[in-house]
């Protein structure tokens, strides 16, 4: 609907300021009810009431910000400050809702709304209701004798060929209809946009929100994982060593009384040092997977997917490395996704596609199995859109029950180097 | 044998060295890094290359892409990769030109000399030593497929021991049966996977690989 308007959208248009007149009704009842309420806020009574009526007008809101961006060609994003959640109490929610600009802007809006923008549909609808009453004027004349013989008061209508002057004013609202709709309306919206839209100190508080949060749940993720790391040298590799200390010095002391048992000692110190090793390996993977430092995202998930007990198409198109963190959170990504395919899924087969485009990489990990995913509840995908969140990354989730489920993952990010081919052969 | 050995942490370096010359080894340089190493291969021709994966400049894969370039050049110079972690993907790479004498070890099998001078000494003469763990991880990747599916226990036993390249009487001493129950188990094998049989150890080991890696 955005540019010129064909018949059809000035229709629509119509339609919607039709519509819209009764609507008003709503944005009358709303704007007094808030006003009301929000001058009575000094009684306690009347906190649950704002609080509930701040929704409503929201949804409204919402609703309209819909249809103007509809009409402006360019969706109208929510400028709301995260809610406080349910459990909170009272006054919280009312800090939360009454704290917020964008509250007020829509009171302002609600005004504006059933003032100009009341004013506009009725102008618009009332063009066409003139359209209508002179272009069927002469039906009207001849089906209703004596009611229609006159003419703006002033000009006398006979006959039914007189009637036909109606064709005249019909034609005058005809084109004022035609000319004014899509600009009243375009008007209204535009508007409506200047107060429903985010500001943009509202879309920096947005994004300073987000921020926040994803931060702390980055330092959470992050002192989490150096607990476990912590935990994990301490009862695996240091506990080895001390182990291995005491094999050999016991061994030590009885080599010359008794060879055989000391070098049945030496075995289990040496059973120890592997051990310790493989304890290494395993937690320097959970950390940093030395592939992936070697060969870049391409090559690491390559590996994941041959290491791995499930057929894996691997499909990558990255042309370059991309930042080491951005790596270790996309393999970390991937790698998670296909632990969840391999743990819950029971799926024969599972996809990966890495494509690196417009300043964003994506993953795509799908499988054959049973679906049912939910991102709400399982700790796995929780886990994934953390890691992501960092870097300003989404993890979008289909997965019907019956399956297929298809985790799309994106992360914002720069490329840094074109790509060196290997000199190494076959992948 | 004549040794070439890579490897950038001094402490390895020297005990690497101390094992192989108290095992009849001539070391005959040890570097540490790769474009070294490729020279140092290529100029010396040994009989084997001990290398670490890692390697300076980059400490990525040096180790590994200076032992492939050197493949390229002398074709059939017998390998033998040491690395603190095993990856399917690195093995695949070593054995794909389907050369032979290449080995591919976890670091701290060096802990057991005898197992290691042996892996050392078989890729010297052309065969190959696989990691245990990369067995592991290509069974277990081939394990759903119908022909593995229909291998016994013990054949399973037999293939593992017979990828990682060892001879069937080195798999007859591990498994405590005569040689004469291997190879009647590697013919099971064989057919079951559908290989051509074959009397040469070294190319049996290669054709069990390449069917593994598949």
């Amino acid at each position: 609907m955005s540019g010129t308007t064909s018949a059809k959208g000035r229709l629509a248009l119509l339609g919607w300021a039709f519509v819209f007149i009764f609507a008003s009704v709503a944005t009358i009842v709303l704007f007094c009810l808030q006003v009301t309420v929000a001058s009575l806020l000094w009684l306690g009574l009347a906190v649950p009431v704002f609080i509930a009526l701040t929704g409503a007008v929201r949804g409204f809101a919402n609703w309209h910000r819909g249809w103007a961006g509809r009409v402006l060609g360019e969706p109208i994003p929510q400028p709301y400050l995260t809610a406080a959640a349910t459990g909170e109490s009272q006054a919280r929610r009312l800090r939360n809702r009454a704290g917020d600009p964008a509250t007020w802007r829509d009171l302002a809006w609600l005004f504006v709304s059933m003032t100009l923008g009341l004013t506009i549909f009725c102008v618009v609808v009332a063009f066409f209701g003139s359209l209508l009453l002179y272009f069927f004027y002469p039906l009207l004349w001849a089906v209703t004798p004596g009611t229609f013989d006159q003419m703006f008061g002033v000009i006398n209508v006979h006959s039914l060929p007189a009637s036909f002057i109606g064709f005249g004013p019909a034609a005058v609202a005809f084109g004022l209809w035609w000319w004014l709709t899509p600009v009243l309306m375009r008007g209204y919206a535009r508007v409506s946009r200047s107060l429903l839209a985010p500001t943009e100190r509202s879309l920096l508080k947005q994004r300073v929100e987000q921020l926040s949060e994803s931060r702390a749940d980055t330092v959470d993720t992050q002192a989490a994982e150096l607990r476990r790391i912590e935990r994990d040298l301490h009862d695996g590799a240091q506990a080895r060593l001390v182990s291995l200390g005491m094999s050999l010095g016991l061994a030590d002391e009885i080599v010359g009384r008794d060879p055989a048992a000391a070098k049945e000692l030496l075995a289990e110190a040496r059973a120890s040092t592997s051990l310790a090793l493989s304890e290494l390996r395993d937690l320097v993977r959970g950390i940093h997977p030395p592939v992936l430092a070697d060969r870049g995202l391409d090559g690491a998930i390559r590996a994941l997917a041959l290491a791995c007990p499930l057929p894996i198409d691997v499909e990558i198109d990255i042309p370059g490395r991309l930042p080491a963190p951005v790596e270790s959170a996309g393999y970390f990504a991937v790698a998670e996704s296909i632990t969840n395919v391999i743990k819950h899924a029971g799926a024969s087969k599972a996809w990966v596609q890495l494509r690196y485009a417009d300043g964003k990489l994506s993953m795509l990990v799908s499988d054959d199995g049973r679906g049912g995913a939910d991102a709400g509840h399982g700790t796995g995908l929780r886990g994934i859109e953390r890691r992501l969140a960092a870097f300003d990354g989404t993890l979008m989730v289909t997965s019907p029950p019956g399956g297929p489920t298809v985790l799309i993952m994106e992360l914002p990010c720069e490329l840094l180097s074109p790509k060196i081919s290997p000199s190494s052969g076959t992948a | 044998m004549r040794v070439v050995i890579a490897e950038d942490l001094a402490l390895l370096r020297d005990g690497l060295i101390r094992i192989l010359e108290a095992h009849d080894c001539e070391v005959l340089e040890a570097v540490d890094n790769g474009p070294s190493l490729v020279r140092a291969l290529v100029t010396h021709k040994p009989d084997v290359a001990v290398v670490d994966v890692r390697l300076p400049p980059s400490f990525t894969d040096e180790g590994l892409r200076a032992a492939i370039e050197a493949r390229q050049q002398v074709p059939g110079l017998p390998v033998l990769v040491l690395s603190q972690y095993v990856e399917q993907l690195y093995a695949r790479e070593l054995l794909s030109d389907n050369a032979g004498g290449v080995g591919y070890l976890l670091k701290d099998r060096v802990s057991n000399v005898a197992q290691f001078i042996d892996a050392v000494t078989r890729v010297a003469a052309g065969g190959t030593a696989m990691d245990p763990d990369v067995i592991s991880q290509l069974l277990s990747s081939r394990a759903r497929d119908e022909p593995v599916q229909a291998l016994t226990a013990r054949e399973r036993e037999v293939l593992s021991l017979m990828a990682e390249g060892r001879t069937n009487a080195a798999i007859a001493g591990r498994m405590f049966i005569t040689e004469k129950a291997v190879s009647k188990h590697t013919n099971n094998i064989f057919a079951k996977l559908g290989l051509p049989p074959s009397e040469d150890d070294n190319r049996r080991v290669l054709a069990v690989l390449t069917y593994l890696k598949a």
